[in-house]
């Protein structure tokens, strides 16, 4: 019987330092066998496990067709994130994945992308934004709204320029605490959705971030006249079995790890951003 | 196919029930009387059958009494009925040995070791179909639970004496059992009138050679099957709670029953239903390997709802809330049925003696009469 509880062993190839919080390890299934069987869609996640101290949910960022790895963007926060973080090339993990449900990338072919993050470097889109980034004929306009609490909490400011760089692409940033060294929009991110050039019959929206961020997201592009059915985003719960048994990730009768992490809003927004939930 | 008979196993022939399940390589677990609670354990005799015994159950109470009858399964439920003899409240999933250049990972299936569980009641049977739809049935197959589950065979006695706790009737598990077992007993006070609920239960019961039981044993089954449905006062609504409890999310008595609640995860613990386990690491000292071990959970811990740095569920209420409107409403979306199968349990060994029923009735409006 197949044991969806056990890792297989994986290799960090590499280690990228992102900021001074956020790293991606790079890995790569040790069992060719199991490498050439692993199949991913942007949006699912990995189990990764680190030696005697246990497992952690973590989104794979990497192209699901490329032949190369699998990147684990990770920021150093608990127990085993922290220990992650002192991996070097060369070492081993443990991962069992990829788990969930993903974004509904060939839903979003021939559409405009309208991607709506929050927080401190929001993984699961990142994915999305590299995925329609290699295929970009294959997509229609892009625009990515990031909003962060703090001007010093975002991170990749090189990428966002040179995800600006491909055509008809729009990048709009907010930090609600500016400071002197912020160019960009003082505020939440919603007050630069009317920056934005929406259509909303051609467009599909992909967030991810804090609740309340995402359910005012929602709102804010429904009045733009976008249908509740078109707007997807990633939950996050704590997560431990990944399979749907263990509990933890349950929200309202989902278990966000088997039938998320990737909802359409309509099937989550009656708990979204509710407190205890 | 017609009726399977019901037959007749006098209270000496008990003891032939258990060789011949022994025959057949079944471990047999039974109730017994164990530090003033019924238990289930290692049966090999049937004179460790707790006989005389009564329990007398209250919201936050649970006290033996004993007797001079025969009876041996006079009593409603203990602590805990099937579910540690599947779900297994500590296992090792797997093991993680650390060589020089690479990491093995070897899973610790757990022996397959055939169990006939004997005295099962209907709340658990109830129970069990849930926790098989939830271990085997969905998308991803526990193996854990699976190589128990599969050669388990049970031995199921209707329930005749539910306690003050007990609502089974009102959510319809209970008290006889009417599915999910090999074997289903009525225990009267000559014997145990019997009917077989599978093949290989049809099979041991043929072995034993019995008589049909007489229409008056029958009846006596009957009319002690009425006795015990009548004698529960304490009740559930009977319809789908999901949309009521959603609508009430904001209702003042969470607040309340956070005073009261201890939030020790009791109720959890002993609600045959409950699946929530964590996950957690066990590093031998001496830095080669490491086990990866599951246990029993719940959503009345603080880490429960832990995720990158917060708690989602930082309060009393919101983890009362949860449990609830996860096992009367979220279940229904999950497993098509509520997750309360009536046994009362969650009553008994609260320490402050929060009654389910009390609770529902006074968030959801319905009177518990």
């Amino acid at each position: 019987m197949n044991n969806p509880y056990l890792p297989w062993e994986a290799e960090v190839v590499e280690r990228v330092q992102e900021s001074d919080s956020i790293f991606t390890l790079r890995l790569r299934l040790t069992d060719p066998e199991a490498r050439n069987h692993y199949r991913f869609v942007p949006g699912q996640f990995n189990m990764v496990y680190l030696y005697g101290v246990g497992e952690v949910a973590i989104s794979i960022v990497s192209d699901p067709e490329s032949e190369a790895l699998l990147d684990h963007t990770i920021r150093a926060v608990g127990r085993v994130t922290h220990g992650l973080a002192k991996l070097q090339a060369g070492e081993r993990v443990g991962i069992r994945g990829p788990f969930g449900r993903g974004w509904p990338m060939p839903l979003a072919e021939g559409r405009d992308v309208f991607i709506v993050t929050g927080g401190l470097g929001c993984a699961p889109v990142v994915g999305v934004i590299n995925y329609v980034l290699a295929r970009r004929t294959r997509f229609g306009r892009v625009c990515i709204v990031q909003g962060v609490k703090h001007a010093e909490d975002m991170i990749w400011r090189e990428r966002y320029a040179e995800w600006s760089a491909h055509p008809d692409v729009q990048v709009l940033l907010a930090a609600e605490h500016g400071g002197v060294l912020w160019p960009w929009h003082v505020g939440l991110a919603t007050e630069l959705f009317d920056q934005a050039v929406i259509e909303p019959s051609r467009t599909i929206v992909m967030m991810c971030g804090p609740e309340g961020m995402m359910r005012a997201a929602a709102r804010g592009l429904m009045q733009r006249g976008i249908a509740p059915e078109e707007i997807y985003l990633s939950m996050e719960r704590n997560m431990q079995c990944g399979v749907g048994h263990c509990g933890h990730c349950q929200f309202g009768g989902s278990f966000i790890c088997r039938n998320g992490p990737v909802y359409r809003y309509s099937e989550v927004r009656e708990l979204l951003g509710v407190k205890g939930f | 196919m017609t009726e399977p008979p019901f037959l007749f196993l006098p209270r000496e022939c008990f003891q032939a029930l258990l060789a011949t399940l022994a025959g057949q390589g079944f471990h047999c677990k039974g109730p017994q009387l164990h530090d003033g609670s019924i238990v289930y354990a290692e049966l090999a005799e049937a004179s460790q059958l707790p006989r005389g015994v009564r329990d007398r159950q209250a919201p936050g109470e649970y006290r033996i009494e004993t007797g001079a009858d025969a009876r041996c399964f006079a009593w409603a439920n203990g602590a805990q009925g099937l579910k540690p003899y599947l779900f297994a409240p500590q296992e090792v999933l797997w093991q993680a040995e650390r060589h020089a250049d690479h990491t093995q990972f070897h899973e610790t299936l757990p022996q397959a070791r055939p169990i006939a569980f004997i005295g099962a009641r209907a709340c658990d049977l109830a129970a069990l179909a849930l926790q098989d739809a939830h271990f085997l049935q969905q998308d991803y197959v526990d193996p854990y639970y699976a190589r128990r589950r599969e050669n388990l065979f049970i031995v199921a006695v209707d329930c005749s004496h539910p306690a003050a706790t007990c609502f089974c009737a009102s959510t319809g598990d209970g008290p006889a059992a009417s599915a999910g077992y090999d074997i289903a007993l009525a225990e009267l006070e000559e014997g145990y009138v019997a009917r077989a609920g599978s093949a290989r239960g049809q099979g041991v019961l043929e072995q034993l050679a019995l008589d049909p039981a007489s229409a008056a044993q029958q009846d006596s089954a009957t009319r002690q099957h009425q006795q015990a449905v009548s004698a529960q006062t304490r009740r559930l609504p009977s319809r789908n709670l999901h949309d009521v409890l959603f609508a009430q999310l904001e209702h003042p008595r969470w607040e309340e029953v956070a005073e009261r609640c201890l939030s020790c995860g009791n109720c959890t613990s002993v609600c045959p239903t409950c699946f929530c386990h964590h996950e957690l690491e066990q590093p031998q000292l001496d830095g080669t390997r490491s086990d990866h071990v599951r246990e029993w959970d719940s959503c009345f811990t603080q880490g429960h709802s832990y995720i990158h740095g917060i708690v989602v569920r930082s309060e009393t209420k919101f983890r009362y809330r949860q449990w609830l409107t996860h096992k009367l409403g979220s279940w229904h979306e999950q497993y098509g049925r509520s997750g309360c199968v009536g046994c009362g349990r969650c009553l008994t060994w609260c320490p402050v003696g929060i009654d389910l029923t009390e609770e529902v009735a006074a968030i959801c409006g319905d009177a518990n009469e």
